[in-house]
């Protein structure tokens, strides 16, 4: 391999990655507070990129106010989703509400081939974004390296959200200990409405690259990324955001180099990251930037 | 009065078999296809259902790897049953490998061979993921299953790849599922209400608590999580047989979810509801088919809906889990005092 191909590569892979790891804060987040694996998750990934695609082809919207809506009912959807499936099994055994987490993300699916046709849309991407440079030998998309940027902004912002405001500061109180934090005062529905409305936003985000990455969009899109960004939030230890970023990373470098460097195995290419799972479990149960888990007696 | 009700209650069930091998002969002179087509799956849907229900709701494991396990049972159990010249006939790409080329089974060992197959691959993976809890064993069984698919769908030697097997031999019939039904029926009854059992149930209700009792729950996990593998590996070879044809997407986590479907609506921690959970999912999957053709109402039409019929299935799932979460049977099994009201209702699990 030419030096020239593994900065390809490599470029590929940091906007896999950033993409998977935007999708897993949104799990990591939910799981914090919850204790919750939202499955439905991956579904507003799809819903991301069908919203930019319709503000696009049927409004003639540009593209960066589509983006904006598409964020913003996203993060709607998330909420509601929250509303629905997962408010009213608060005191419910926690299975029950992952169940209804399953039930949901069945529901948005088959909702989706029903209003978007099962039918794959190819995607128009704006020039700028698919004009190739060419370094020194080496082809670039600009959005490999547009995609990295975005995600780095998008988590300082939400670093700063969670770790320098007041609402920031309920989410953690929240996670360390629900029942405290609402005798505090806190009104704990809406802080676990934020936080879906956050993650959901960033799992947006991510749906909109990836429609621009990969462009064609159809309705079971959003199961294998959302499945592997979980498995990203898991390997970095969930509940941390940071862990989330890095298992994201890893999880992208893992797929794309292994694919780069063992071209026989790319037909395995999905099964990577559950090996890359179960390896990390059995190593190190909690991930590697997870805290311990205490048993309760 | 314990003996009489006993007889009682042994001449009951002989009746209920009696009435059931009557049907069983009655229904293919009698019925078209699909109905029958139907009932087979609901033998199918039991098997899966029970397994699920041994591994989740009497021992308190999320796995999600139901399909991954059929996938290894239909695939063994049908390169068995295939005549050589249907294998000549389906692996034109790539050939298939020399020593399943020659090997032939009769239909029983070829399902009991997928079913040991799945157990085989349960314990493997049992082993080192049973060590994790609650949700992460759920994620990584979900994992493993996918894991068998890809695989699946890139050994072309063994497994034809994304085409699949076609033409495999139709022998699963009504007698093969429900005599395999029965058969796994028996088994679990016999499990869970035995000494073996009692420690699954502790396990489920508190792991701690069981393990300070001296009860060693890894290996109560594992063989638990063995025996499930063991008969959803069963039902992926009757399923099969029964469709005939096979290929990798046919196990996709939607047929986990189906599964678990018929668990959550039957009832966890009940034989009889995961029976109840199959007859429910496959009816109403089935007869859900009519809201994606059009309906006249009157002089008014309205048009079908393609794909309707998942999202009310996936609707039914989200309102039995908000509004009865313990499903048809709850906890309790189906018994002949509950049915004719002498007793207090269905026998506990407890």
């Amino acid at each position: 391999m030419t030096g020239q191909m593994f900065v390809q590569h490599f470029f590929n892979a940091l906007t896999l990655g950033s993409l998977y790891a935007l999708i897993a804060i949104g799990y990591t987040m939910v799981y914090g507070i919850l204790r919750l694996i939202n499955f439905a998750h991956g579904e507003i990934f799809m819903l991301g990129a069908y919203f930019i695609f319709y503000t696009g082809s049927l409004f003639n919207l540009p593209w960066v106010v589509g983006a904006v809506i598409s964020i913003v009912l996203c993060a709607l959807c998330g909420i509601m989703v929250d509303k629905v499936a997962y408010k009213p099994l608060r005191d419910a055994p926690r299975i029950s509400a992952l169940i209804s987490s399953i039930g949901m993300s069945f529901l948005i699916q088959n909702l989706a081939i029903v209003v978007f046709s099962g039918i794959p849309k190819p995607v128009v991407r704006p020039d700028f974004f698919v004009k190739i440079m060419v370094i020194k030998g080496v082809r670039i998309l600009p959005l490999a390296v547009i995609v990295p940027v975005v995600c780095f902004v998008l988590v300082l912002g939400l670093l700063f959200i969670v770790y320098k405001t007041k609402p920031g500061l309920a989410m953690r109180a929240i996670s360390k200990d629900i029942e405290t934090t609402r005798l505090m005062g806190v009104s704990v529905n809406r802080i676990i409405a934020l936080t879906f409305g956050l993650g959901s936003a960033l799992a947006a985000a991510s749906g909109i690259m990836w429609a621009l990455r990969y462009p064609q969009i159809q309705p079971l899109m959003g199961f294998m990324p959302g499945i592997k960004a979980f498995i990203a939030a898991v390997v970095g230890g969930i509940g941390s955001i940071h862990g989330a970023v890095i298992g994201g990373l890893i999880l992208g470098f893992v797929e794309i180099m292994t694919v780069a460097f063992f071209p026989e195995l790319s037909g395995f290419k999905d099964a990577f990251a559950f090996i890359l799972l179960i390896v990390i479990l059995l190593a190190k149960p909690t991930g590697l930037m997870g805290e311990k888990i205490e048993e309760k007696v | 009065m314990m003996e009489s009700k006993k007889t009682k209650n042994l001449f009951l069930n002989a009746l209920l078999l009696v009435v059931v091998v009557g049907l069983l002969w009655w229904a293919p002179e009698n019925l078209d296809g699909y109905k029958i087509q139907i009932l087979n799956l609901i033998a199918i849907y039991s098997i899966l259902g029970l397994s699920l229900n041994l591994i989740y709701g009497f021992t308190g494991m999320f796995s999600l790897g139901t399909a991954g396990f059929m996938c290894i049972g239909a695939y063994v159990s049908s390169l068995l049953i295939l005549p050589e010249m249907q294998k000549d006939m389906i692996f034109i790409l790539e050939p298939l490998n020399p020593i399943l080329y020659g090997a032939h089974a009769p239909f029983v060992v070829a399902v009991l061979a997928g079913g040991v197959a799945a157990a085989i691959a349960g314990l493997i993976i049992g082993i080192p993921v049973l060590r994790l809890g609650g949700d992460y064993l759920g994620i990584a069984t979900l994992g493993f299953a996918e894991i068998i698919r890809v695989v699946a769908n890139n050994i072309p030697t063994i497994t034809n790849g994304a085409l699949g097997l076609k033409g495999i031999p139709a022998y699963a019939n009504l007698w093969w599922n429900y005599g395999w039904m029965f058969f796994t029926l028996y088994v679990m009854y016999r499990l869970v209400n035995s000494n073996f059992g009692n420690a699954l149930k502790a396990i489920r209700d508190d792991e701690l608590a069981a393990k300070a009792m001296g009860i060693n729950t890894f290996k109560y996990r594992v063989i638990s999580f063995t025996v499930g593998s063991f008969f959803a590996g069963i039902g992926g070879a009757l399923m099969a047989s029964l469709l005939t044809t096979i290929d990798p997407k046919m196990f996709m986590v939607i047929m986990t979810y189906n599964v678990l479907m018929v668990v959550v609506a039957g009832g966890l921690g009940s034989l009889s509801g995961s029976v109840i959970g199959a007859v429910v999912v496959t009816v109403l999957l089935e007869w859900l088919r009519f809201v994606e053709n059009p309906i006249t109402l009157g002089s008014f039409e309205i048009p079908g809906v393609p794909g309707m019929r998942m999202v009310i299935f996936a609707l039914s799932l989200i309102m039995i889990i908000l509004y009865r979460p313990e499903g048809v049977m709850g906890n309790k099994e189906l018994s002949w005092e509950g049915l004719f009201g002498l007793g207090k209702g269905g026998k506990d699990h407890e």
